[in-house]
């Protein structure tokens, strides 16, 4: 356990910037909190609770796979893929940390997705022990210790001390390589204390996912509330692209002019396109779109990964569907705990 | 042959023979730039093709693996990419990747049976690759019995090669049907799922079945009207691809993933799968 004070929170970012690209929590002017590269000047947000985790960092938006040179009747396939530096996230919550777990069972299984991989390795994760959760925040009920977040660095702010842990060799190295105090991990003892606190009034918390294991498949597939549930879905796909567990893409290309780019881009199992094909789509309405996103993360993945459910409870769905249907409505009308 | 380092990124590879099957099926005959088959399959493996700025596709390869020249792929012009393959002449070059998925059990499951065939329609081009590889190794597998129906005459896909050589093989009996009567056709008239009920055959076959999921879902009723059991039956699906390894989450249906742990299943299996096929 290292520490610092933090009063010099702009001299660890400086140093750590001279390491590569930081990026760190910070507010936009809307008032809105985003990973942002840090710059001199930047100072990191209050509110944990960006809009986005930093998912981007590994699996971009839109991302170059290769191009192509056509003329005639031929074809020259020109690689440029993306070279990953090293670089650094500073001050993930708990619940994204574990998000990242959850993509790399996707990504990094066999066939290996090397341009996320590529990224990944590259990624130095510092977390920071979160304690303001929102109302919307349910991680407790996946298992998830706020006060105690995992990555290559777990960070907890004390008083006037920021308080760093190395959890992997990737964190040793970047804490041994800096100017640090040393401290005693009984110092951060209270605060994980406190925040473990919060985060037992958290009003979704306690959401009980019985009954979800994979194993009742086709009894939680044929539930009527299906319907009702996905009534007033407008199929906006707002839950997915703010998900940081949703990893689906699509592959498309551009025509420059001079060149073809083919390119990969997030997608939603939420909009009518995703699986049409010539001849038709097999989920075709909203009640089979929203089912599948649902039953994905809370039956399909589990039975697939041990276990681990595809949501990690940050809550960003609750607070961005137009229409506040989510997860925890779903949870509650399909499982076997409270309504 | 082993794939490329980066399953996403393709090679690029040339058409070198374009045949008209149908109005709407041709078969295209695909090698890569050195002249060689980009890649080894089993049969019922599928592969993309793609045309920059047109778009990339997945197909079954229609060829058996013991064709060791080429690849093969029987297309129905239906969309973008596939209108832009009728178009083009030979000497085209494509892009390809694969093989993706898992096949058929020839060297196993199939091994010593007999062989029931079905398809329709352009469900021929998977089965192909199935049909030409026992042919090959006729030996191992017992009688084989293949029930083909399309629209029409001019609808049957590889029409010639059925005529000329399936139909004139020891051991294997070819029974072609056309939805309604046609000038100049002799052979027999009707559905696919009714015919296999009239041939009524022996319940000891292990059956390969692609087509129309209506077909598909009425002549396995008349199958098991016939007794047979789902785990003698086998398909291939055919959904919506991107990546073809199991992450761009397309053709998730329950826990599986239709390009990794399909395109073949055994019914049995799919039995306890959502129908979102």
């Amino acid at each position: 356990m290292k520490k610092l004070s933090l009063s010099k929170l702009n001299e660890l970012f400086s140093a750590l910037s001279q390491k590569g690209e930081l990026y760190i929590p910070a507010d936009e002017k809307n008032g809105q909190a985003k990973f942002t590269l840090w710059q001199e000047g930047l100072s990191m947000t209050e509110n944990l609770n960006t809009v986005r985790s930093a998912k981007d960092l590994f699996f971009p938006q839109v991302e170059q796979m290769v191009d192509f040179k056509v003329s005639g009747k031929e074809i020259e396939i020109v690689e440029n893929r993306h070279t990953a530096e090293d670089f650094i996230i500073f001050g993930v919550r708990a619940c994204d940390a574990k998000s990242f777990e959850i993509l790399d069972r996707v990504f990094l299984s066999e066939p290996v997705d090397t341009f996320y991989k590529e990224r990944r390795d590259h990624a130095t994760v510092v977390t920071l022990a979160c304690d303001k959760p929102e109302e919307t925040c349910f991680c407790t009920a996946f298992g998830i210790d706020a006060s105690n977040p995992a990555g290559d660095v777990s960070a907890w702010k004390v008083g006037e001390e920021l308080y760093l842990r190395a959890n992997t060799e990737k964190g040793e190295k970047l804490l041994s390589s800096l100017n640090l105090e040393d401290a005693d991990e009984s110092a951060v003892e209270e605060t994980k204390a406190e925040i473990k606190k919060t985060l037992e009034k958290l009003p979704f918390g306690k959401l009980n996912l019985n009954g979800f294991d994979g194993e009742h498949l086709m009894e939680k597939f044929n539930r009527p509330e299906w319907a009702e549930l996905s009534e007033a879905c407008l199929g906006c796909g707002t839950c997915t692209f703010v998900c940081p567990t949703c990893q689906c893409y699509d592959v498309k290309d551009f025509d420059t002019g001079s060149g073809v780019q083919r390119y990969r881009c997030w997608d939603s199992c939420m909009y009518s396109d995703f699986t049409m094909m010539a001849h038709g789509t097999n989920r075709p309405t909203q009640k089979e779109r929203f089912r599948q996103r649902f039953m994905h993360k809370l039956v399909y993945f589990p039975s697939n990964n041990d276990g681990i459910y595809g949501c990690v409870g940050c809550g960003r769905c609750l607070q961005k569907c137009p229409i506040h249907m989510n997860i925890v409505k779903v949870a509650k009308t399909l499982g076997e705990g409270e309504k | 042959m082993t794939m490329r380092r980066d399953p996403l990124i393709p090679v690029v590879a040339v058409v070198t023979d374009i045949r008209r099957d149908t109005p709407d099926v041709k078969t295209f005959r695909v090698v890569g730039l050195d002249g060689k088959k980009p890649f080894t399959t089993i049969p019922g493996q599928c592969a993309f093709l793609s045309m920059p700025g047109i778009g990339e596709a997945l197909f079954s390869v229609t060829s058996s693996p013991t064709q060791e020249d080429y690849l093969e792929f029987s297309i129905k012009k239906c969309g973008c990419v596939t209108s832009w393959l009728h178009a083009i002449e030979v000497g085209q070059q494509i892009t390809v990747r694969g093989p993706y998925g898992n096949g058929f059990p020839v060297d196993t499951d199939f091994v010593g049976k007999d062989l029931l065939f079905v398809a329709g329609g352009i469900g021929l081009a998977p089965l192909r690759s199935v049909i030409n590889y026992v042919r090959h190794y006729r030996d191992r597998y017992g009688k084989v019995d293949i029930v083909y129906g399309a629209r029409t005459k001019d609808d049957l896909v590889d029409y010639e090669e059925i005529k000329n050589e399936w139909c004139k093989e020891d051991g294997i009996n070819v029974h072609l049907t056309i939805d309604i009567q046609q000038e100049g056709w002799d052979g027999n008239v009707g559905f696919v799922p009714n015919y296999v009920k009239e041939l009524g055959f022996d319940t000891n076959k292990t059956v390969v079945m692609c087509g129309p999921p209506i077909m598909i879902k009425f002549t396995l009723a008349g199958l098991e009207e016939l007794g047979f059991k789902r785990d003698q039956v086998y398909t291939t699906f055919e959904l919506k691809m991107k990546c073809a390894l199991g992450k761009c989450g397309r053709c998730n249906i329950g826990d599986k993933y239709v390009c990794k742990d399909g395109p073949v299943f055994r019914l049995d299996q799919m039995a306890q799968l959502p129908d979102e096929y």
